[in-house]
């Protein structure tokens, strides 16, 4: 293997076995109940409440876009009033919580990594470590906890504003007719696709809040260190999620399948 | 009491620290002298754990704390309070917030106890009614002493101070001095400096150590350090720099005389 692919496959790894003891840490920490819950409830205020525009403008438009772009298709084989079915399966499933998270990776997982990115390069974590206070306590598991709860929430948001955006366009817009449309949509979506996509939802959580604390907390030196670390909190999150969801989606069908 | 034995530090290929040996009896003070980026700093962030030598033992109340993961050193941690060189105040919080950051964690006080400690302790460093202040909105010096306020308030057995009075003008080093020096015979503290500021070292240190190619170079009171008639020692009181170090004094960089100005 070349040198530079070399390292950065170790670099790669090495990443990936800092995240996974950050999040043993984190865990150990929880289990202390170390951390402060008005810490919580204003990162999942920060989180949950601050995203809002992003969450319902991504859900609204992607609900309308695969609501039209399904009745284009299916109106060719006489089967119009299915197309909020896919929109409400897809939703549920896949695009809801997918889509909530790299919104949320991108507005939240940066400023995390540039926030306790900025603490780093200004001795601010070395302050709160010599205030005899551990930063995984401080910094890390109260976004952890908020992440975890938040995002399954907003992509239920995303979810609901994604079908109704779909069924106004369907029925208002392309003229279907409305019973049929929700009857077939409460028809195909079954919980089961709604407890897929909180599973990802609170999955994707928590490597948003692990990837975003972790890059903040190993930042470089310097204005140019913390705008690395934020753009790495991004990029990584989002890939992260990617890939996450294709294997969740392979085990979670394969489980749901053998039920 | 802090004893340090062959502590060696290495960043990569570059030596910072070699074989250091020193011990600070308790309620002593003590000033760390030398040149910037000798060090010193990062010695002095060896006493309280934030950083972990390659070799060597840093010994608090007897206790060895190399070694010991970040939980363990949180305990020994309580018994330090340390101002930082940026101050490192939380920039989201008020001053107050700052200040009673340590007593929210760690004590069991009511909102009036906390209010009352921060109010006593901004006193002490002379910024009373600036609970409600950001950072942001603080001078240097201002931002120092909150730094104070925040390592006093808990009433520390050890104080540390990186850098206590870069970067400020002499009147207000002067009134960091004074609280260094307050909060010495007040509490009772050991107190460890870091600085390379002469007048600080001179005033506030009953030993001064001169920290040099990686060693303790020299140690003795203040008296007797700035008595020195080592050449080293002499070089960084005096503060003159090395023979090198003045371009401007070689050939190269020297005036042709005929474009000297002329003489009346």
């Amino acid at each position: 293997m070349n040198p530079l692919a070399n390292r950065r496959v170790h670099e790669t790894l090495t990443g990936l076995g800092q995240i996974t003891l950050l999040a043993r840490d984190a865990f150990a920490s929880l289990l202390r109940l170390r951390m402060a819950w008005h810490d919580v409830l204003f990162q999942m205020y920060f989180i949950g409440v601050k995203s809002q525009t992003v969450v319902l403008i991504t859900g609204a438009f992607t609900g309308m876009v695969l609501g039209a772009q399904t009745y284009f298709q299916f109106h060719k084989i006489k089967m119009d009033t299915a197309s909020l079915a896919v929109v409400g399966v897809s939703m549920c499933s896949e695009l809801g919580p997918v889509l909530t998270a790299l919104m949320v990776a991108g507005r939240v997982g940066g400023a995390m990594a540039a926030e306790i990115g900025t603490m780093r390069v200004t001795e601010q974590i070395d302050a709160l470590r010599a205030l005899a206070t551990h930063p995984v306590d401080y910094l890390v598991v109260p976004r952890l906890v908020a992440s975890h709860i938040v995002l399954p929430l907003l992509t239920v948001e995303a979810i609901v504003v994604g079908i109704g955006a779909g069924y106004l366009v369907g029925v208002y817009l392309l003229g279907i007719d409305p019973t049929y449309l929700w009857y077939n949509m409460l028809h195909f979506t079954h919980d089961v696709d709604l407890m897929i996509g909180l599973i990802k939802a609170f999955i994707f959580g928590g490597i948003i809040a692990l990837v975003g604390c972790h890059k903040g907390m190993t930042c470089g030196l310097g204005a140019q260190g913390v705008g690395q670390a934020t753009r790495e909190a991004v990029v990584y999150a989002s890939i992260s999620i990617l890939i996450t969801n294709f294997f969740l989606t392979l085990v979670m069908g394969k489980l749901v399948g053998q039920l | 009491m802090i004893e340090v034995r062959h502590l060696q530090k290495s960043f990569g290929e570059q030596t910072v620290l070699d074989d250091i040996n020193f011990r600070i009896e308790t309620g002593e003070s003590v000033v760390i002298i030398g040149r910037s980026g000798g060090g010193k700093s990062v010695l002095l962030k060896h006493l309280i754990g934030l950083l972990q030598p390659d070799s060597g033992e840093v010994l608090i109340d007897g206790e060895n704390i190399v070694g010991m993961d970040e939980r363990q050193l949180l305990r020994v941690r309580r018994k330090f309070g340390m101002v930082f060189q940026g101050a490192a105040l939380f920039d989201s919080m008020t001053v107050a917030e700052n200040v009673a950051f340590g007593l929210r964690r760690h004590e069991h006080l009511t909102e009036a106890e906390i209010a009352a400690r921060v109010a006593k302790a901004l006193d002490v460093v002379d910024l009373p009614g600036t609970e409600d202040k950001n950072p942001a909105e603080l001078s240097g010096g201002m931002r120092k002493r909150v730094g104070l306020a925040r390592a006093i308030i808990y009433r520390p057995q050890f104080m540390l101070y990186d850098e206590p009075t870069t970067g400020l003008d002499p009147i207000v080093s002067d009134s960091i001095d004074q609280l260094m020096m307050r909060v010495r015979d007040r509490l009772k503290v050991t107190t460890v400096v870091v600085t390379h500021d002469m007048r600080t070292a001179r005033r506030v240190g009953q030993r001064v150590m001169m920290l040099h190619e990686k060693k303790i170079y020299a140690s003795g009171t203040p008296e007797e350090i700035f008595a020195s008639q080592d050449a080293v020692v002499r070089q960084f009181i005096d503060g003159v720099a090395d023979a090198k170090e003045n371009l401007f004094q070689t050939e190269r960089f020297t005036r042709p005389a005929a474009s000297s100005p002329r003489q009346p």
